[in-house]
């Protein structure tokens, strides 16, 4: 039997005072995306005709070495903080929920690590 | 876990069918959720067909037409009649309205009525309103001053400062709009929901009001104000024409305002 009162259930560990940056994180992040997206179909549609060697000379030139890497870090922030709130909205065990959305962090931010080496691993290597 | 699918003991069954009486030229067929606690059985849907030349032409007349004349222990809850009460809530055809302003000839065919949505049930079509009366009490619903009401008159407010509060002072309570929500289905425990949200915004903007910066500080979770993703069931669903969905989108403003402004 659960005796507390129903305002004591409602109010419970009262106000986390946070989550209006990740929210406007959300909302800046897609807004970036929207031209930089238009900068990858272009990328993507070069590196689907154009030879390997054309590809880097491409993205050597500083403005579109900035772009990929805005690209990347845009996107998988923008993945990650949706990704949380997707998992915050079903999952209710508060031990699956945190191990979740660090698995969901650390991976993503893993990824950016991955992608941000591979980008200066060609660049630099060829 | 949100949950997809009703459990064993919460699966409809089929109810009793009562007949129009003999000779009757203008029936309609209403479809009532019932469910008994103390009979220990599944919800079942009985069937009505009412008599509509001797029925009033709101879908509440017709449930008090089922009351009085065909089956007395169909329960509900209803007062004012006339959507400034907001006791009789309930989903009607798959959205939740006041039975009391919606007309019967607004629907073509068979009329469906259920409790509100996502609600523990206490019988037939009474939902329990507990943890959502306690949700409205936690946002303080009253005005919060420091200074003192002048001695000789009210609070004073402008003309443009009170319009602030149209489409905001309206609302009910009735609960349709937070149990429409899908956010407020899955996580009615933390989440606020769109009825309170607006409530809460209603204090916000009021100008008398001196507790603007405790009462964001209150809102800010990832819980209580955040797990509205604008899905708009509240806006749509609303009985009394209101927008609850922007009185949060509001809040949110505020919120970046504050932080970033």
């Amino acid at each position: 039997m659960d005796y507390r009162s129903p305002l004591a259930k409602v109010r419970g560990l009262g106000s986390a005072k946070s989550g209006t940056s990740h929210w406007w994180m959300q909302r800046v992040t897609a807004v970036v995306l929207i031209p930089l997206s238009y900068w990858l179909i272009t990328f993507l549609s070069l590196s689907f005709h154009a030879p390997y060697q054309h590809i880097i000379a491409w993205l050597i030139v500083p403005l579109n070495t900035v772009c990929i890497i805005a690209w990347m870090l845009a996107a998988f922030y923008h993945a990650a903080l949706g990704l949380q709130v997707v998992i915050e909205d079903y999952v209710a065990d508060e031990g699956v929920k945190i191990i979740a959305v660090w698995t969901v962090n650390i991976s993503f931010f893993m990824l950016v690590l991955v992608a941000l080496v591979a980008v200066f691993r060609i660049l630099l290597i060829g | 876990m949100a949950e997809f699918a009703l459990p064993k003991n919460s699966q409809l069954i089929v109810g009793k069918n009562y007949k129009a009486p003999l000779g009757t030229s203008n029936s309609r067929q209403f479809e009532v959720y019932r469910w008994d606690p103390v009979s220990g059985q599944n919800p079942r849907i009985d069937s009505y067909e009412l008599d509509m030349d001797s029925c009033g032409p709101m879908v509440l007349d017709a449930i008090l037409k089922i009351k009085n004349d065909i089956d007395s222990t169909l329960t509900f809850r209803r007062s004012c009649r006339e959507g400034v009460c907001g006791s009789c809530a309930m989903m009607v055809n798959g959205k939740n309205t006041l039975a009391c302003t919606k007309a019967i000839d607004s629907y073509s065919g068979t009329i469906k009525i259920f409790p509100l949505p996502h609600m523990q049930v206490v019988k037939d079509l009474v939902a329990d309103m507990t943890h959502f009366y306690a949700q409205y009490a936690s946002i303080q619903p009253w005005i919060a001053t420091q200074t003192p009401a002048p001695a000789d008159r009210e609070r004073l407010q402008s003309k443009e400062d009170r319009e602030k509060l149209d489409g905001l002072y309206e609302c009910v309570l009735c609960a349709c709009c937070s149990t429409s929500c899908p956010s407020y289905w899955w996580n009615s425990e933390r989440y606020l929901g769109p009825a309170v949200l607006l409530q809460a915004y209603r204090w916000l903007v009021d100008s008398r009001d001196e507790n603007t910066g405790a009462r964001l500080d209150e809102l800010e979770d990832p819980f209580k104000l955040y797990r509205c993703h604008t899905i708009m069931n509240c806006t749509d669903t609303c009985p009394k024409g209101l927008n609850p969905a922007k009185a949060i989108a509001e809040t949110k403003k505020l919120l970046v305002q504050r932080k970033l402004g």
